[in-house]
């Protein structure tokens, strides 16, 4: 017998090794069904939870994003400007001081408003809305109310706010039936006892007396502006200020309201008018969302590293009490990259397993929680908690589950594979 | 014609806290169809010596030859190939897999080798289980085994591979008088019947003195080399001083 090289010659296929593995992987887990279903249930517990509880905490947050963004347009364009307009004279001489200077007067209202919304409408993904807001006052029962009256173009206001929504009783289309209709708050109708169908008198700035007829009552909840606002149609808004053709307002409502800050200062350097995004106008309130994001995020982060932790505890468990097997494979002729990869695909079976369940697990805690309805107070309508479905969440839920999953099955599996039989088959008899 | 397994000068220093030589400059050389006892007292390094035959451990100096080529500069893969496709083993202990059936550790290795169809395979593995008299028992646990069962499933799973070489740590050292009796006929059988080599490590003098050869080992070195027909030395504890069996 010549020397024989008893190294392998051909190496048996890849494949075959592994699905060799895979199926002693599919019986040690299948057979350890006790153990196997409680490591199933510590994944899907971990992954379950935080992903309810994301679900909770950004949807809390959305809708009061959304509820913010819904009560004033997401672009308001004035017929202000930024900067007060700088006079002649302070152009022409540096430091100078005038006394008795007659101020160039500016003309009040958005020049040219046609081209405005034609040109947001063109450049911009939204919907546009033109406005003449301008102040009156109810006279009623020897009382002066002040109101503040919008002037609209009914299509177009629904499109860019929420109004459509509360109308309490008539429609805001209903404006287009006469000439003569208006819109008023529920609480500025009460307060001078007024129903859909009376006439009301409003006077105007210039002093002149119009009567209305009351088409509609608006109850957006919020008090303040339910008991000093009016509504009435552009045309009849401008005869009523004595501004034929005039608009002050323009508001935009975007399909994107993230982008209201490039949007309002785009349309500034535009046309030069003082454009607030609702970011702008809200600045104070966003600035406190920072804290709540970081105990948002804070929140989930420790409910997924605890997650994780039982995880890697269930798994290197399992591991550790398999060190015998690992040592009379290796005695038979098992590679040390064997071992490694048979408890690795072992983890991440039962990863993946954990990981099904619990998305599944988060997604029915999601809608529980979406379903608990609180009683309020001050309203008969009943609070329900906002939740949202992300995907975003589930694949962070799901990614760390399984990479403790591999991690707890690679490290002892790692040491176990290193390990000489030898010590381990000695200790066993 | 070179010998099947040969051993120059294999040395194991355990290198803790103290140093403790578990074997010392052992040379031998087995050949084809020998079937040989490895025997000496407690502690003496008998399983250790085995150990390094079989490439579980490594050797601290020296070499071990398998079919004469050196094991000395091999990776850890290629050992474990070479235990593969070369040795069968059998411990005092059966170390089967408790998950698998009979036939399915018997199959473990062959499975690894992949030098048989699958279909092959479990054929093989029900034929070796036959011939071993656990015809009515392939498809049966570990659990659902008695401890002379299991050691001969052990047995079988050690033939899986048609090794060159079989090596046998205490082979009935778990094992009552009747089992023992069983284990070891199969054992002899398969060197004189089927021209097996096996290297088997016992204290019982008795099964000893009914192989081929004896290797003596004393405080981790070789002290004598005896075939059947040489008197064994007598500087060892009674047969029947057998560590209890295990359950």
């Amino acid at each position: 017998m010549a020397d024989q090289d008893v190294r392998p010659t051909a190496k048996s296929s890849p494949i075959d090794v592994t699905l060799l593995l895979l199926d002693l992987a599919v019986t040690h887990v299948v057979a350890r069904g006790r153990q196997t279903l409680l490591a199933i249930l510590g994944v899907a517990l971990g992954v379950g939870f935080s992903v309810a509880m994301a679900a909770l905490l950004e949807g809390s947050q959305k809708d009061f994003v959304e509820q913010l963004i819904n009560a004033i347009p997401n672009v308001e364009i004035t017929d202000e400007r930024r900067e007060a307009a700088q006079q002649p004279a302070q152009l022409v001489f540096d430091d100078a001081q005038f006394n008795s200077l007659t101020t160039r007067e500016d003309p009040r209202g958005i020049r040219n408003p046609i081209a405005v919304t034609g040109a947001i409408r063109a450049n911009v993904e939204g919907r546009v809305s033109a406005a003449l807001q301008v102040q009156g006052v109810i006279r009623y029962a020897g009382r002066d109310t002040g109101v503040s009256l919008s002037g609209v173009v009914p299509e177009d206001e629904i499109s860019v706010s929420q109004i459509g929504d509360d109308m309490e009783a008539g429609l805001l289309t209903d404006l287009n039936s006469r000439a003569d209709a208006v819109v008023l708050g529920d609480d500025l109708a009460e307060s001078i006892t007024a129903e859909v169908g009376d006439t009301v008198t409003l006077v105007s700035p210039a002093g002149d007396i119009y009567s209305y007829r009351m088409v509609g009552i608006i109850d957006s909840g919020n008090v303040a502006a339910d008991a000093g606002t009016g509504y009435l149609l552009l045309s009849t808004a401008q005869v009523f200020a004595g501004r034929p053709n005039a608009v002050n307002t323009v508001r935009v409502s975007l399909d994107d309201p993230d982008t209201a800050p490039q949007v309002a200062s785009w349309i500034e350097s535009q046309f030069g008018y003082k454009s607030v995004s609702w970011q702008e106008a809200n600045e104070a309130l966003l600035e406190s969302f920072i804290v709540r994001d970081i105990i948002m995020y804070t929140v989930v982060a420790a409910i997924l590293l605890v997650a994780g932790f039982g995880i890697y505890n269930i798994i290197s468990t399992i591991t550790y009490e398999k060190t015998r097997d690992i040592a009379i494979m290796k005695s038979l002729g098992f590679y040390e990259g064997d071992m490694r990869r048979l408890f690795v695909m072992e983890g991440l079976a039962m990863g993946i397993a954990g990981s099904l369940v619990g998305a599944a697990l988060g997604v029915l805690l999601t809608i529980a929680l979406g379903q608990v309805e609180f009683v309020n107070p001050q309203s008969d309508d009943p609070i329900t908690i906002p939740v949202i479905f992300s995907p975003l969440h589930y694949s962070i839920a799901i990614g760390i589950a399984l990479g403790s999953a591999v991690f707890a099955a690679y490290m002892p599996a790692r040491k176990a594979s290193v390990l000489n039989p030898v010590d381990i088959i000695r200790g066993a008899t | 014609m070179t010998a099947l397994l040969e051993a120059r000068k294999i040395g194991r220093v355990l290198d803790e806290t103290i140093k403790v030589t578990l074997v010392d400059d052992v040379s031998l050389s087995v050949g084809e169809g020998e079937f040989v006892a490895i025997t000496g007292p407690s502690g003496s390094g008998k399983s250790s010596l085995l150990y390094l035959l079989g490439l579980l451990d490594l050797p601290t100096s020296g070499d071990v030859l398998i079919k004469g080529q050196s094991t000395h500069d091999m990776t850890p893969d290629e050992r474990a190939h070479v235990r593969l496709a070369e040795l069968g083993f059998i411990f005092q202990f059966h170390f089967l897999l408790p998950e698998f059936t009979a036939r399915g550790n018997v199959m473990l290795p062959m499975r690894r080798l992949a030098r048989l169809s699958q279909r092959e395979q479990h054929e093989r593995a029900g034929d070796l289980l036959a011939s071993l008299g656990l015809g009515d028992h392939i498809d049966k646990r570990p659990d659902q085994l008695s401890g002379g069962q299991r050691q001969r499933v052990a047995v079988a799973r050690a033939l899986a591979n048609d090794p060159a070489l079989i090596l046998a740590d205490e082979p009935t050292g778990s094992l009552d008088s009747k089992s023992t009796e069983q284990v070891f006929t199969i054992l002899q059988d398969l060197v004189d019947k089927a021209g097996r080599t096996i290297l088997a490590v016992t204290h019982d003098l008795d099964l000893a003195g009914r192989m081929d050869r004896r290797l003596h080992l004393i405080d981790g070195r070789l002290a004598s080399d005896a075939s059947a027909d040489v008197e064994v030395p007598h500087d060892e504890p009674p047969a029947d001083n057998r560590e209890p069996a295990n359950a």
